[in-house]
């Protein structure tokens, strides 16, 4: 026992007099903290990317498939726009020369490669032996009503073109809009491509007033990730006021409440400094940092305030005092607390998603600085400022909370077997459940319906085509291979076999361009609307067909150099993660089981990596999980010095998590890639509660020689307003963040709530149980551990 | 007052030394043609390289007979030798100084002429990074021209194409004037006028002292990161060829 004494001591002296030339030294303090702050954050630089290739490491498999896939064709994005004229039909002469007009202005789009429309599609069609390859309208001002007519007929009727560019009525049309991004800096191509499209969407509007427009795509996604990493920033501004109320509250003390303020602010700026020193640039998840910093920093100087305010008006200490007293009795807590969530968030690094990464190291960074700033601006600041308080009329007050407190530790004491079996049923329920939920990373739903994205795309997919894909690269295994009837002939049946899965919206295989080119080289003879019989035969057609395109409307966004290989783009209906999933290794089975080798090939696309996200995510996890709470226990024993209390912490730290993702399953069923990083983060963060709880509860033990049930009581009586007050600060916090419009943000916020409130329940009710239960039986088994207690 | 003089003084010199940079660029392009002028006709060989952004390679090959005319544009005959599916396949193009070309293409798998719509010329040659508009002849009338500027023996010219359907707004020609005028480099800017592409001509050889040929071309598409190399050989200015060798049945016999 002299031993604990011995470090006890040495830290509430390391802690006192820390605290003591803190005061003494206030000014200088004051002044280098300012100087650090203004060091850091003159080097603060924000800067967003919104290129959705930023969720995905390099060694992403997804990824690379992706990319492997784009550099063998054309490696492009898009933005669609959707035109809804309001008589309903596209086919009118008006309509048409709008089409005409917008598809004209959209060769201008930024980085443009390529503009689909219904008026430029490369119509093809014989007159004896002439070939004419030409845009479906041209003039179409000009055009009889009888031409128009026709055209109608042939859109209507053309494959390429119905549920892509039009819909199967006629009502709907589409302008598809290739870029092609340098990729140099999208943080500046992006916004540049969607501000081109913006203002020629909305001149459009203004000179035809009749169309309805909707715009979506690989662009607007992008922009659309760019502005939710804008307007989650945003979302600081109110955690400042709901920082700034909840101190007030807490507190009731203005120079407390200013204290805390600049405490967040200089942990906050200097956050920034590190942000733009590492380079790093802000994507949707990363750009929550400053409220997860504020909320995590605002939990260090409540605590070290409001003791200070307690000893003030209890004990009648007077400012520098209660100051010094608090520090000694705070110093290790949040310096404890500071050290879990720190390992909590850098745990992060272990997943396979880059923005997460920057998000627990932005935060940690911002953590080891708020346990700086609490430790030092803040005592510095309070000895500065003028506190009075009325002691004498508080007095009366915390008794009230003491009732509170003790009535619920007498209910503990009371039936601890009987609270800890129904908490641990309550657990084990709830922990089958979370077994139930599935990965869902659709992209289009990370946004809510207040996204304009959104409300777009949801639109065109119930309109007009799909907004999800899925692409094959198939191999002929030889050079000019692709012409080789057998190829194309397999080819075609795994088109028609796409063409009839339930999910397929729109098939774009290279088959069809071979059965279009056969038929109007037979003088448009609907019998030879098939695969052309020699390879000869194919390749002078194609060549032929190929020397008839227009600029970038050619086809080698379909078919290699080599002509040895092509991609089938497939269309499909909104999927969810595993459906998606499902359906692309049905596809590379139909390859695999109806086609030669060569053929075979795995389907790729922007929304199966996101689809992947998840799992990937929570695989490489699992590892950094695993350390985090090793890490985490270690550091629990280390500081409460017993390894029995140490191991009996993880039922309390993972329980929370497990009954979250239960209670989630009742909610939504389904979790994003952003909701497997709070494993490791709520540990650090809920650990706290569990820390504060048994360190008391031991100290009754040790210091006062209570019994347990006395030591569980002592502990309720102590810090049971210390947790209850963190929980509160927190729970803005994360309430705050889960107002954000962004899925991987909110649903990510919003069960942590339910974590944070379970973690203060759970400290409440089970943790309580089971230190009595285990406690009682410690006479016996004494002896056992008492080996591993090298430091008693 | 004053002015008003100045402003009118101005602006008309500026328009006069437009008119004249429009003039001196004309007379740039007609001096090379000039240059060039009384080949009678040509036949080369020809490989095309086409690299993609991966690294990939893929080979054509090809026989080129050209035609010089005056009155209207060159005739020219291109025979495709490899890929062994295409082999035999060729086209049969007639420039015209004003208005459309027109071409036709023979397909020996069908034994049959097809005539091919050229109103699109701006599209990919055989899925490489030049248009069928970067190859044809050059004839004159096809252009608008506006001189640039000249660097020691270069000249450079901007030419903007008369034709709506294009794919280019403009492009940047160097001429070499030592060298009888003939390109050294040009650069092909796109509808929103972003730099396209880069052409550049290496390895000239004057042949029968007076044609000036450049044995390698490559073309560097500076958006797609593909590129396309062409090399010539075995040029061949004796060969006669007369207006009997650009016909629909001349084009059957290859």
């Amino acid at each position: 026992m002299n031993a604990i004494k011995k470090i006890k001591n040495s830290t509430n002296k390391f802690a006192s007099n820390w605290a003591k030339i803190v005061i003494k030294n206030k000014w200088p303090v004051l002044m280098f903290s300012f100087l650090l702050v203004i060091g850091l954050g003159s080097q603060g630089e924000l800067e967003f990317d919104g290129d959705y290739h930023v969720f995905f490491s390099e060694s992403n498999p997804e990824l690379e498939a992706f990319d492997a896939l784009q550099e063998k064709y054309t490696k492009d994005d898009n933005v669609i726009m959707v035109l809804s004229p309001s008589n309903k039909d596209v086919f009118t002469k008006l309509n048409l020369t709008a089409i005409e007009d917008l598809t004209a202005q959209s060769w201008n789009t930024p980085y443009s490669s390529r503009v689909d429309a219904i008026t430029n599609f490369q119509h093809t069609s014989a007159h004896g032996d002439d070939l004419y390859v030409d845009d479906l309208s041209y003039n179409s001002l000009n055009k009889s009503e009888a031409e128009i007519n026709k055209i109608k007929e042939i859109a209507l009727k053309e494959p390429m073109l119905v549920n892509r560019i039009v819909n199967e009525e006629g009502s709907v049309t589409a302008i598809n809009i290739t870029v092609r991004l340098p990729g140099e800096d999208s943080a500046k191509e992006v916004p540049e491509v969607t501000k081109y499209v913006r203002d020629m969407v909305s001149n459009f509007k203004s000179k035809y007033p009749h169309f309805d427009v909707h715009i979506s795509g690989m662009v607007p996604l992008n922009t659309a990730f760019f502005e939710a990493s804008m307007k989650d920033m945003g979302l600081t501004g109110i955690m400042i006021l709901i920082v700034i109320i909840t101190t007030f509250l807490l507190t009731r003390s203005i120079q407390s409440t200013l204290t805390t303020l600049v405490v967040v602010m200089f942990s906050i700026i200097s956050t920034l400094g590190f942000v733009g020193l590492t380079g790093i640039k802000l994507t949707p998840p990363s750009s929550v940092f400053p409220t997860m910093v504020l909320t995590l920093a605002v939990a260090d100087s409540i605590h070290i305030i409001i003791t200070m305010l307690q000893k003030m008006r209890k004990d009648g200490l007077n400012k520098n005092e209660a100051l010094i007293e608090s520090m000694r009795l705070n110093f290790m807590p949040v310096f404890i607390t500071s050290l879990t969530t720190v390992i909590g968030f850098l745990t992060m690094n272990f997943g396979d998603v880059p923005p997460f990464w920057d998000l627990g190291n932005i935060t940690a960074f911002g953590m080891a600085m708020a346990f700086l700033f609490s430790t030092t601006t803040l005592p510095a600041l309070m000895a500065i400022l003028p506190i009075k308080v009325k002691s004498k009329i508080k007095e009366n007050e915390p008794v009230y909370y003491f009732n509170w407190y003790s009535e619920l530790a007498r209910f503990v004491i009371k039936q601890p077997i009987k609270l800890s079996i129904i908490s641990f049923l309550a657990i084990g329920f709830l922990t089958y459940l979370a077994s139930k939920n599935t990965f869902n990373d659709e992209f289009i739903n990370y946004f809510d319906e207040s996204v304009e994205f959104r409300t777009d795309t949801d639109y065109i997919s119930e309109n007009l085509t799909g907004v999800y894909n899925v692409e094959y690269s198939i191999g002929s295994g030889e050079s000019g291979g692709i012409n080789n009837p057998n190829y194309l002939n397999k080819l075609n049946e795994f088109e028609n076999w796409l063409k009839q899965q339930p999910e397929v919206v729109h098939v774009n295989a290279f088959s069809e361009v071979a059965r279009r080119i056969n038929k109007s080289m037979n003088g448009d003879d609907e019998r030879f609307y098939k695969i052309p019989s020699t390879r000869e035969e194919a390749a002078q057609y194609l060549l032929l067909y190929e020397l008839s395109l227009p600029f970038g409307l050619d086809l080698n966004n379909q078919i290699n150099v080599d002509k040895s290989e092509t991609r089938v783009t497939v269309t499909v209906k909104n999927l969810d993660s595993p459906q998606m999933i499902e359906f692309s290794k049905r596809g590379e089975q139909w390859l695999r089981d109806n086609t030669p080798t060569e053929m075979h090939a795995i389907g790729v696309s922007p929304m199966l990596m996101f689809s992947k996200l998840g799992f990937r995510q929570a695989d490489s996890m699992l590892k950094g999980n695993i350390i985090a709470l090793i890490l985490i226990s270690l550091v629990l024993m280390i500081a409460l010095r017993n390894f029995k209390l140490g191991m009996l912490s993880i039922i309390p730290n993972v329980a929370p998590v497990l009954i979250g993702f239960g209670i989630w399953a009742l909610y939504k069923a389904q979790i994003n890639t952003g909701m497997v990083i709070v494993f490791g983060m709520t540990l650090g963060i809920i650990v706290d509660d569990t820390v504060h709880f048994m360190s008391k509860f031991l100290r009754a033990k040790r210091e006062y020689g209570y019994n347990a049930n006395q030591a569980v009581e002592y502990a309720f009586e102590t810090v049971g307003q210390a947790l209850i007050t963190t929980t509160v600060v927190l729970l803005a916090g994360f309430a705050v963040l889960s107002t954000s419009s962004f899925a991987l943000n909110s649903y990510m916020a919003r069960i942590t709530v339910v974590i944070i409130i379970s973690a203060l329940i759970i400290d409440f009710i089970l943790l309580p149980s089971l230190l009595i239960l285990t406690n009682k039986e410690k006479k016996k088994v004494k002896k056992k551990y008492t080996s591993f207690f090298f430091f008693r | 007052m004053k002015n008003l003089i100045i402003t009118m003084v101005t602006s008309i010199a500026i328009t006069a030394m437009g008119i004249a940079q429009e003039n001196k660029g004309l007379e740039i392009a007609k001096a090379a043609v000039q240059a060039d002028l009384g080949f009678n006709s040509s036949m080369v060989n020809l490989k095309m390289l086409l690299t993609n952004s991966n690294g990939q390679i893929s080979e054509r090959a090809l026989t080129i007979k050209t035609l010089e005319l005056h009155e209207d544009g060159d005739k020219s005959l291109i025979v495709f030798e490899s890929p062994r599916d295409v082999k035999g396949t060729s086209t049969l193009t007639y420039t015209h100084k004003i208005g459309s070309d027109d071409q036709w293409l023979y397909l020996p798998s069908i034994k049959r002429v097809k005539r091919i719509s050229s109103n699109n010329k701006s599209g990919p040659f055989v899925g490489s990074e030049f248009a069928y508009e970067d190859l044809s002849s050059q004839e004159i009338e096809k252009y608008n021209y506006k001189f640039l500027e000249e660097k020691e023996n270069l000249l450079i010219v901007e030419q903007d194409p008369v034709d709506p359907k294009s794919g280019y707004t403009r492009r940047i020609v160097t001429y070499n004037k030592d060298k009888g005028y003939r390109i050294e480099k040009i650069e092909f800017f796109d509808r929103k006028n972003m730099l396209l592409k880069t052409l550049n001509y290496t390895f000239y050889k004057l042949y029968k002292d007076k044609f000036w040929r450049a044995n390698t071309l490559k073309m560097v598409n500076h958006q797609s990161k593909k590129e396309t190399l062409l090399d010539f050989f075995d040029y061949n200015f004796d060969a006669n060829l007369n207006e009997e060798d650009f016909t629909q049945n001349a084009l059957k016999r290859n």
